[in-house]
């Protein structure tokens, strides 16, 4: 479906958008399966409408956005950015969506809100990775994830609802999910149900089950490499067969250090990967 | 039970069925990731396909001899050293798809690679054995080597198993096909423990000897 936006040249990136066409079918969605082509196949189904979008927690106005005020209650634009997985392939994708920040600020968040968590839907009929271990990759589900309050009122924080000019297609986490351009993607959480603001810090989804592999910041950093494989360099998903020369550089926070690297001043990036 | 063995003509008929049925299965993979068919990442696509094809032909040449001996079908062990070489092709595209599509080249990362990551290096270990045994398949260098021959060519049970272990630890976190795997190789693997457990015991005799 289609969708109105503002274009803005404020966030954009030189390098050539990934095709439409790899965007929408190559997804980690553990909820539709493990493998990158299977949520293209096993999500066409889910549905998005009825949604509910819980805004709760350390906030003085909690609030509930349905399907259709996820569309209407702030300003879409698009925004060009890197998606940096962290098994070391990356795209170039147009998201449509507003500022995570502008939602918090209207639940006025309390002195205490530190952290924000984010819970992915729990439906197991629909989704075949949490009615099954061998599909959903050993997962407990729901899926969740969290930032720092100062990450989440980012500029670059982003809610997503579409991309491409058009409303998220379910293997990339209709209706809405997150995308912190800087972090490695497992951080993106998709088709969120939950935000809440809070004082401790949320566990998080990868970092429960592997962490030593995966932790809580998980900013892109070509320094600190993944126990299992190099994080210096990267493969572009791009057009083009096997002998696309496509694999460049990782940039300190995935380019985007100019923005973020002050919230990390006085951080060891290689003991909070 | 007496078996007939089959003609020499339909012998060499079926090996040549298994090079074109071998061949034309990768020419078609090749194909498809050449011109961007094979899933969005054709590389992964590739590497994960030479991958498993080795893995596939090393079951299946592990399962030659079992059958052999079960069904009474001796003319089956002329397939063994066929199937082997296959594994061998298989795991060098492999290895090549890594260097020149993944790597693209980088021999300094390949080097780090193999010396940091556990699985990678896992996987240059088999890759070195399989060398070995492909290098000394042939037959004058088989009768040349005497009993030292089949000495070296029990690595493959070495083989199998840091393949497969290669296998598990490459996976993020859905193990139930490498588990799969692993299951079947230790049932290959319980069709010979009269062999492995004679040749681990001598071998444990004369280390206590010394």
């Amino acid at each position: 479906q289609d969708l109105d936006f503002a274009k803005s040249n404020a966030q954009t990136v030189p390098d050539a958008l990934t095709p439409e066409a790899k965007v929408i079918s190559h997804n980690n969605f553990y909820e539709f399966g493990s493998q990158k082509h299977q949520p293209a196949e096993n999500a066409q189904s889910f549905r998005v409408n009825p949604w509910s979008l819980k805004v709760g927690g350390e906030v003085e106005k909690p609030f509930t956005l349905d399907y259709e005020q996820l569309f209407s209650q702030f300003v879409i634009e698009e925004r060009i950015y890197r998606l940096r997985c962290v098994e070391a392939w990356s795209m170039v994708i147009p998201w449509l969506g507003f500022e995570l920040g502008k939602l918090i600020k209207r639940a006025q968040p309390t002195s205490k809100a530190r952290y924000v968590a984010f819970k992915t839907l729990y439906d197991p009929e629909q989704m075949p990775g949490q009615r099954s271990r061998l599909v959903g990759g050993g997962i407990d589900y729901p899926y969740v994830e969290g930032l720092r309050i100062d990450e989440a009122m980012n500029p670059l924080t982003l809610l997503s609802v579409g991309l491409y000019g058009k409303t998220l297609p379910p293997q990339n986490g209709a209706p809405v999910r997150l995308v912190v351009p800087w972090k490695y993607g497992f951080k993106s959480i998709k088709s969120i149900v939950e935000i809440q603001l809070t004082e401790k810090q949320p566990p998080t989804t990868w970092n429960i089950l592997a962490p030593h592999e995966y932790g809580f910041y998980a900013n892109v950093n070509p320094e600190v490499d993944h126990p299992r494989w190099s994080q210096a360099s990267e493969r572009r998903i791009t057009k083009g067969g096997l002998f696309t020369r496509n694999r460049i550089k990782t940039q300190m926070f995935n380019g985007y250090g100019e923005q973020v690297a002050d919230l990390y001043r006085d951080m060891d990036l290689s003991k909070n990967y | 039970m007496m078996t007939r063995r089959p003609s020499r003509a339909a012998l060499i008929a079926a090996k040549i069925c298994i090079h074109l049925t071998a061949l034309s299965w990768v020419g078609y993979y090749y194909f498809l990731a050449i011109t961007d068919q094979l899933g969005s990442d054709p590389v992964k696509g590739i590497i994960h396909f030479t991958g498993m094809s080795a893995l596939n032909m090393l079951l299946l040449t592990l399962a030659v001899s079992p059958l052999a001996r079960n069904f009474n079908l001796p003319w089956l062990l002329g397939f063994r050293r066929l199937l082997g070489l296959y594994v061998f092709f298989f795991a060098c595209l492999h290895l090549l798809n890594f260097i020149l599509f993944e790597l693209q080249l980088d021999f300094s990362l390949f080097i780090d690679e193999v010396i940091e990551r556990p699985y990678i290096t896992l996987g240059m270990l088999a890759f070195v054995i399989l060398t070995a045994l492909a290098i000394t398949s042939f037959r004058h260098l088989k009768r040349k080597m005497g009993r030292h021959w089949q000495t070296l060519h029990n690595l493959i049970y070495a083989a199998v198993i840091l393949v497969v272990i290669h296998f598990y630890w490459s996976v993020k976190s859905d193990i139930t096909e490498p588990v799969i795997y692993i299951l079947l190789i230790i049932g290959l693997l319980l069709f010979r423990r009269q062999k492995l457990s004679y040749y681990l015991r001598r071998k444990v005799a004369r280390i206590s000897q010394q």
